[in-house]
């Protein structure tokens, strides 16, 4: 009910009252875009955000997105890799501040953000080594050249973890990427902002679209979609209590998903290679 | 020069097709029956119930052995868990020298575990003889020699074992598989309740013996004999902590399903339909060879079988010609044979699976060719079979077999042969088969599967990974990688 | 497979001969090993080393051999076993074209045919109207056959005109002689080669393909043979001529002899194993299939004092 004078102040031009921040709209990111859940649902977040609350749809679109990037993510070459990780980790850390306050500020989020920085960096530098540390010549007995190679799975689903919920998510989702795989990422119901925050980052660090999908929403909704989904092929539990994991690995033997269990705050060439199938090459040596 | 060439041709095929050459078996002692392989010793089992074992080519029963029950397998693990305490202790350079004694026994006693394996199996005495043993004892060779260096294989990590694993093991490779799973868990520290397949489970037994002969330490390995339901009390049990399973899909599935949230450590290997894929500018008399190599290699019981020939389409009339001629030459029969290529079907069940399928395969329309070739009147036999006229959406070219039938379908670029070969849920082996160097390595890495054989197929070795993609499990046995599923990384 | 007719037609030899589709050395090698392991027993073994004797090309090609060497290998090769009828006659004497008289001379009515080499026998490092006179000369000398060597020169230096018109050259110059075509394998460096040479040889006409002169290591080998054989495999595939095969170098045991029977038999078939398409060049394992014989039929292993040594 702005009095006509305000209105016509306005229309002129002139500051009123005091700064005024423009809130965001938080989103799911789906194949390089940020869309609202087709759902129509949010859910509260911390009094006063909305959350989309995506749907079984949107994860299954999430899933095609990272299906249809897998090939060419997988393709490129593992120093285009490691330097569009790091060019994330530059973003991240252009946008320290922000991610400081999304985690509730003080030293404790200043010092997460510089883990997350660290993870990215880590992984990036992984890329085009792994091969080297992870593959193999075997000396078979006979007159055959044979070498093993890791390859990535393919579209590996991401529990988030909780707590830390932005380094806890990139110690995830940094292996995963580094190995050449597509991600889905399902945010942490309880502490999703980081993780739907993050998606900005990416979306800005050259990452192609669909590599990585952001979804938040409710566990026990999209969990068992997640599960069952017959073109995952990986799952990384890091997020999941107990009773979830039981489900999950229940539902993912339909497909012979590979699941992840390793403790949430691993650094380890291992992380990587556990989003990875090792292929092994034989050729005859003649003339 | 009086005999007439047509009477020498006949002659001469009486000659090189009759010509049995069978390996003797007066070396061999098969007990009538067999206990349980617990703590070291042979003891008397809980359970009442025993099962014969016959010789698949014959039918006829070679011994008894016992179906473990609840109580036996938790002796078993009992013992294992026992055992674990000092042998994860024990100093990895003595696992080692155990390791390596057991590989020295399996080669003494080579040319006994083969003929039990091939009567015991149906597979011919030239594969367990020339593959399967050898193999068998690499493996342990190979795996010996780890115990000792398991910080060397992951760097900044320490490997620690995990405890007891419970390992069932299919019927195709019986020893082959005993040491695939017992070698690489053993050199971790690990101790070991194997449990072989129903219908193969006397070489088991003999490598009972050969721990005995080892002086391996009792409760390092425990050897129970059963069906399914015993095999699942293995894996269920509370006492293993890591699961290795090789055999089908659909039990893969049930496994992994079962140990959900058990915690328990789990590597799978399964099914799979492999791609065996020549280019019209493969070396073909070699690729017939790969080919024949691929399918009927073990009457096609192998789980990386080259179950799909996909043909370029400029090929595929030559291809099949020559193909249809090598057939006519393969020899069929007495297993223990020494010329003998394709032996006898493992089982009754196994060859009704195979008919059913070869059925599946006429009444949706496929070709069906079968070289003339006389089954012998008593034991498991199916004559080695080809399908052409095969589209991709048959069952014969998505269900794995598991048998000496082969799928022929065409491709006209090497994108659709990529695209057909992938187009499946399985993902263990693929072939290729092309003189170009480029084009090699262009498909090597465009197969979504673990082993790809280029210009070859059908190689295994102890040092080599094997393991599959997608729905043929997960994993790796052998080399380097086969270490890493018995291992803690601290 | 590039079709023989074709390459006939065609000037563009070299580019087709490029063609010809390759050989994997590891799989066949691999092939051949598996096949030396099939065993044949008893009676079989018996026929077998008998159709080796049949398909004997009993040979010597020294600078020393003289009349009275050629008279005793002819009659070594007539009757390998004197006082034992069941022993059949060797196929030919394989000597120096000088001696073919003699050999002819020895061998009359015996049944067993003489074979010369010729064509400047073992290098091949001459003219061509040498090559051409001394064949010529050979066959009127009595030669049944005649076992010429390829230009491995113009060969490897990618002359296979050369080569093709040489030994299209040579068989004209024949007659009615058969014509062995040695391709000396041992000087050819891969089984790609050695496919190539085998097909150039058909194309051009040969009778038989032979390994080699026995003068060059390595000589006949199972897998390289295995290699020959599948190149007249595809080649009656696509002419509908038969070519023979004779492995020669190197072959001095029975068990060997048999391996390469089984090659045939498994390659070629059982139309193969007569001495009209496949020979056995040997000079020293005449005895030890004779031997071999012994044993099967005794049961005892035999001792060479009881052999001539011819």
């Amino acid at each position: 009910m702005a009095p006509a004078a305000d209105v016509a102040k306005y229309a002129a031009g002139l500051e009123v009252g005091t700064l005024m921040d423009v809130r965001k709209t938080y989103k799911l990111f789906i194949g390089g875009e940020f869309v609202r859940s087709e759902s129509g649902r949010a859910y509260r977040f911390d009094g006063s955000i909305n959350v989309p609350r995506g749907s079984r749809k949107d994860l299954r679109d999430a899933i095609r997105a990272a299906r249809t990037a897998f090939p060419g993510w997988a393709a490129r070459t593992a120093m285009n890799r490691g330097q569009i990780l790091y060019r994330a980790a530059e973003m991240l850390d252009g946008r320290r501040a922000q991610f400081v306050e999304v985690l509730g500020g003080g030293r404790t989020a200043s010092r997460e953000v510089e883990s997350a920085v660290d993870a990215l960096i880590w992984y990036a530098g992984w890329t085009d080594k792994l091969a080297q540390v992870a593959g193999n010549t075997n000396p078979v007995s006979g007159p055959y050249f044979n070498f093993t190679i890791p390859e990535p799975t393919g579209v590996v689903g991401i529990i988030a973890p909780e707590d830390p919920a932005l380094a806890g998510l990139v110690r995830r989702v940094a292996p995963a990427l580094c190995g050449g795989n597509t991600v889905v990422v399902l945010a942490p119901e309880a502490a999703p902002l980081p993780a739907l925050t993050l998606a900005e980052v990416l979306a800005t660090s050259d990452v192609p679209g669909g590599v990585v999908n952001v979804i938040g929403g409710y566990h026990r909704e999209l969990l068992p979609w997640l599960a069952a989904h017959m073109d995952v092929n990986a799952i990384d539990t890091a997020g999941c209590t107990p009773e979830e994991l039981t489900a999950i690995e229940k539902a993912a033997a339909e497909n012979v998903k590979r699941v992840i269990k390793s403790p949430p705050g691993e650094l380890s060439p291992q992380l990587i290679t556990a989003f990875m199938e090792m292929k092994t090459v034989w050729h005859p040596i003649g003339v | 020069m009086a005999i007439t060439k047509r009477r020498t041709a006949e002659l001469a095929k009486q000659v090189f097709e009759y010509a049995p050459a069978p390996e003797s078996t007066d070396h061999i002692k098969i007990e009538p029956h067999y206990d349980l392989f617990i703590g070291g010793r042979m003891v008397a089992a809980h359970s009442k119930k025993r099962f014969p074992t016959i010789n698949p080519a014959t039918e006829e029963k070679l011994s008894e052995v016992v179906e473990a029950d609840e109580i036996d397998v938790d002796k078993a693990v009992k013992a294992a868990g026992k055992a674990f305490d000092s042998w994860s202790r024990l100093a990895p350079s003595r696992r080692a020298r155990y390791l390596f004694r057991i590989s020295r026994l399996l080669q003494e006693r080579a040319r006994e575990l083969a003929v039990v394996e091939t009567m015991d199996g149906g597979k011919p005495i030239k594969e367990s003889r020339d593959v399967d043993i050898p193999l068998s004892a690499a493996h342990f060779f190979y795996y010996a020699g780890w115990a000792d260096k398991l910080e060397w294989a992951f760097p900044n990590r320490k490997p620690r074992p995990l405890g007891v694993a419970g390992q069932v093991i299919p019927w195709n490779f019986p020893l082959l598989m005993l040491a695939w799973k017992i070698a690489p868990a053993l050199a971790a520290g690990n101790t070991v309740v194997l449990k072989p397949a129903e219908t193969t489970p006397l070489s088991a037994m003999l490598f009972a013996d050969i721990c005995q002969q080892a002086e391996l330490p009792p409760g390092v390995v425990n050897i129970v004999t059963g069906a399914g339901k015993t095999g699942s009390m293995v894996i269920s049990h509370p006492g293993v902590k890591k699961v290795a399973f090789t055999g089908s899909t659909e039990v893969g599935k049930l496994i992994q399903r079962s140990l959900a949230g058990s915690g328990k450590r789990l590597t799978l290997e399964l099914g799979g339909k492999a791609a065996n894929i020549v280019f019209e500018d493969a070396p073909l008399d070699a690729a017939i060879e790969g080919i024949v190599n691929g399918i009927y290699f073990n009457q096609g019981h192998v789980c990386c079988a080259g179950s799909r020939l996909l043909v370029q389409e400029s090929i595929a009339e030559p291809l099949l010609e020559k193909l249809k001629l090598r057939l006519g030459t393969l020899r069929l029969g007495d297993p223990l044979d020494k010329n003998t290529d394709i032996g006898a079907i493992n089982s009754k069940a196994q060859l009704e699976k195979i008919e059913g399928m070869v059925e599946s395969g006429v009444e949706e329309g496929a070709e069906l060719f079968q070289p003339e070739c006389k089954l012998p009147e008593r034991g498991f036999w199916f004559p080695p079979t080809l399908f052409t006229n095969v589209s991709q959406s048959y069952r014969i070219a998505r269900e794995e077999i598991f048998g000496p039938v082969l799928s022929v379908l065409t491709f006209r670029t090497p994108a659709e042969a990529v695209e057909k070969a992938n187009n499946t849920p399985y993902g263990l082996s693929a072939g290729v088969w092309t003189d170009k160097g480029s084009r090699i390595l262009w498909m090597a890495e465009r197969m979504r599967a673990g082993v790809v054989w280029a210009n070859t197929f059908n190689r295994f070795d102890p040092s080599s990974p094997f393991g599959g993609y997608k729905e043929s499990g997960f994993g790796r046995e052998g080399g380097l990688h086969g270490l890493l599923p018995y291992v803690e990384l601290n | 497979m590039w079709s023989v007719a074709t390459a006939l037609s065609l000037s563009h030899l070299g580019s087709l001969m490029r063609g010809v589709r390759s050989v994997d050395e590891v799989g066949a090698d691999e092939r051949a090993a598996s096949l030396a392991k099939r065993s044949i027993k008893k009676s079989s073994k018996l026929w077998a080393l008998d159709l080796a004797i049949r398909c004997m090309d009993l040979t010597t090609l020294e600078g020393s051999d003289t009349p009275g060497k050629i008279a005793a290998l002819s009659a070594k090769g007539i009757r390998p076993k004197p006082g034992d009828g069941s022993i059949p006659s060797v196929a030919a004497i394989c000597v120096y074209p000088a001696r073919v008289a003699e050999a002819k001379e020895h061998l009359r009515n015996s049944g067993v045919r003489v074979a010369s080499v010729a064509t400047a026998f073992p290098s091949g490092q001459s003219f061509l109207s040498v090559k051409l006179s001394e064949t010529r000369e050979a066959v009127a000398a009595g030669a049944d056959e005649v076992d010429m060597v390829i230009d491995r020169g113009a060969f490897l230096s990618g002359d296979y005109q050369k080569v093709y018109d040489e030994i299209v050259a040579v068989k004209d110059a024949c007659g009615d002689a058969h014509l062995k075509v040695i391709l000396e394998t041992g000087e050819l460096g891969t089984y790609d080669s050695v496919r190539r040479a085998s097909i150039l040889a058909m194309a051009a006409g040969a009778d038989f393909i032979k390994t080699s002169t026995g003068k060059v290591q390595p000589a006949a080998t199972l897998p390289v043979s295995l290699v020959m054989m599948e190149a007249i495999r595809d080649f009656v595939r696509e002419t509908g001529r038969p070519v023979g095969f004779k492995p020669a170098g190197g072959i001095r045991t029975s068990k060997q002899a048999i391996a390469y029977l089984v090659v045939l038999y498994e390659t070629l078939g059982p139309d193969w194993m007569t001495p009209e398409r496949f020979r056995l060049g040997a000079s020293t394992l005449l005895n030890d299939v004779l031997m071999q014989i012994e044993k099967e039929r005794t049961g005892a292993y035999q001792s060479g004092d009881y052999f001539t040594i011819d």
